[in-house]
């Protein structure tokens, strides 16, 4: 079977038996093999429960039962998010022998949709990058351009599916890190709604803006993986008793009449001029498809960046507490317990780890606590309202992803801020909760991918998912 | 600077963070270039807005209710007979560095 396969094609060769799910896990074993030494997307496989799943999902087929929707399907995953049994790491050192005793809940979901869990992919440590070159293993190098980064945190994820490893792939996004590597990568990402997917098993950075969310090379199946994993768990109480749509039945429906919000904000200095183009065009695209282009201000983006970098560093200080080598995880030989924590947490984190937890750990000490957390909160309001604001005018807000394509392997490493601000388009979605997406809308000189961005309301994926879709099938070659 | 090396120093304790002479230099330099970018919040006036801690009490909750009434969905009943199953105990401790098999074990707390 060819690699580029997407879900509907795997579900209707498995039913037809043109091949069996045991077949299509050896194939893509045999294809991760082959390609990702040069890539590095991987870090641990689990090939045993995978052929498992495919076992169970070719002996239904056998006995002519109707297949669940992702039967067979080859999916992998970010490794922030558990697996019993399977080796999480979340990239860092301090979690290099950690073993999880349970599920997360959107792999459970998946698992139980009949999806083959590949492995699990290589991420920046705890999620905390934009260039997955924090991972404590590996860089990801760009399967577009191996001397380029894929992008972070999700690196991983975007790769895999851009080098067709996998089919689809989930990530998680706290500031951009499902969006911007799809961007880089050219392939297609979703962050949901706050509160769309359970958050139970995934590795916490900052609980209120975490996001479990798909990858995939296209709308369709980034609309099939969300459909399966979306919706209310009573194991993550921020997860939302919304009913769930069927995101694959609407995204036929005509995007003629619909508005389209564009905000200048989004189209000022530091945006490389290409992507302005590709974006502009797309942009153009939709008004041609029917849609309504509507000027909208969102005034307060300038902050959102610094806002961001408070509200996500004070929690992640928070959650990363938890590694002091006492229960799981690495432990520095130490005389006494204090010195113990000190030296597991020294020795187990990496730098941008350490920088993260000491700015959320400076924003809440005593004497610091309003001028930066409260303030920062206070902002995040603000940066809600622009953004209910602007709803109530438009039905989707139109963006680039990232102010640039892919930069260099080792470009900004040495930058905190510069990286920092590689999220300046992404940050505000989470700050206010809003489901986001990134579609490859073109590609630069160098043949890099440029993505667009699109914004929906609170819960509104199913509108978000349609323009997307409307877009890319405006670019296929007729 | 904002940030001095005493502020790293007693930041780093509170996190319980050791850091090297290097990363120690390394940390002052790079908090006060993000705190000096983060100052631009202060141009805000914001003595009248609320603060936001988290969306999940603003969407996808009946608006008709208030407070914790708006997540009554995620209330269960009690659980009468007999608790939920917990992670078994030889599970619970298979992760440890140091373990005896029925609790963690860890260096000397009380140093004299």
């Amino acid at each position: 079977m060819p690699s580029d396969l997407t879900i509907d094609e795997v579900r209707s060769a498995i039913t037809g038996r043109q091949t069996t799910a045991t077949a299509l896990a050896r194939d893509f074993y045999t294809r991760i093999r082959r390609e990702d030494g040069e890539i590095g997307a991987f870090l641990t496989l689990c090939e045993e429960r995978a052929l498992a799943q495919a076992g169970r999902i070719d002996a239904m087929a056998a006995e002519g039962k109707p297949l669940p929707p992702l039967a067979g399907v080859p999916i992998a995953i970010k490794d922030v998010m558990v697996m019993r049994g399977v080796r999480t790491t979340a990239g860092s050192k301090i979690l290099e022998n950690f073993i999880p005793p349970y599920d997360c809940t959107a792999v459970a979901r998946l698992e139980a949709a009949g999806a083959v869990i590949l492995g699990k992919l290589n991420c920046d440590e705890f999620a905390m990058g934009s260039s997955n070159e924090n991972s404590a293993y590996h860089a990801v190098h760009n399967p577009r351009d191996k001397s380029r980064v894929p992008g972070g945190s999700s690196g991983g994820s975007a790769a895999a599916v851009a080098a067709e490893m996998a089919v689809a792939t989930l990530g998680s996004d706290t500031g951009g890190s499902i969006r911007q590597p799809a961007s880089f990568c050219g392939v297609v990402g979703l962050k949901p709604t706050y509160g769309r997917v359970s958050r139970y098993g995934l590795i916490a950075f900052a609980s209120s803006l975490d996001h479990v969310g798909p990858f995939a090379k296209t709308v369709k199946e980034v609309a099939l993986v969300l459909r399966t994993i979306a919706g209310r768990d009573p194991m993550d109480s921020t997860s939302a008793e919304v009913p769930v749509p069927d995101y694959v039945a609407e995204l036929e429906k005509p995007v003629k009449g619909l508005k389209i919000g564009v905000a200048k904000e989004y189209f000022g200095s530091g945006l490389d001029p290409e992507v302005r183009a590709a974006v502009e065009a797309a942009i153009q695209k939709l008004a041609e498809l029917g849609c309504e282009v509507v000027p909208v201000s969102l005034p307060h983006t300038e902050y959102a960046i610094p806002t961001y970098y408070i509200v996500a560093t004070a929690e992640a200080s928070s959650n990363l507490a938890r590694y002091d080598g006492v229960r799981y995880g690495f432990r520095a030989k130490a005389g006494t317990l204090s010195e113990m924590y000190r030296l597991s947490r020294d020795g187990g984190f990496g730098m941008e780890v350490k920088r993260r937890i000491m700015l959320g750990t400076y924003a809440l000490s005593a004497g610091y606590y309003d001028a930066y957390y409260l303030k920062a909160q206070k902002v995040r309001t603000l940066l809600t309202r622009d953004f209910d604001e602007a709803f109530k005018k438009v039905d989707v807000i139109a963006a680039p992803t990232c102010p640039t394509p892919a930069f260099r392997l080792g470009e900004k490493v040495n930058d905190p801020l510069a990286m920092y601000l590689a999220d300046i388009y992404t940050v505000t979605a989470n700050l206010a909760g809003i489901p986001g997406i990134s579609v490859p809308c073109g590609e630069n000189h160098e043949k890099l991918p440029i993505g667009l961005q699109l914004f929906g309301r609170h819960f509104d994926e199913a509108t978000l998912l349609r323009v997307a879709y409307a877009y890319e099938q405006s670019r296929k070659p007729a | 600077m904002k940030v001095t090396d005493k502020d790293v120093a007693y930041v780093a304790d509170l996190a319980n963070l050791e850091l090297t002479e290097e990363e120690r230099a390394r940390m002052l330099r790079d908090l006060n270039s993000i705190l000096e970018y983060i100052e631009r919040l202060s141009e805000l006036e914001t003595g009248k807005v609320a603060p936001m801690a988290q969306v999940s009490d603003r969407y996808g909750v009946d608006e008709s209710r208030q407070g914790s009434d708006r997540f009554a969905y995620a209330i269960r009943e009690d659980v009468k007979d007999g608790l939920r199953e917990s992670l078994p105990h030889d599970v619970a401790v298979k992760n440890a560095p140091d373990t005896d098999g029925t609790f963690f074990e860890v260096p000397k707390v009380i140093e004299r």
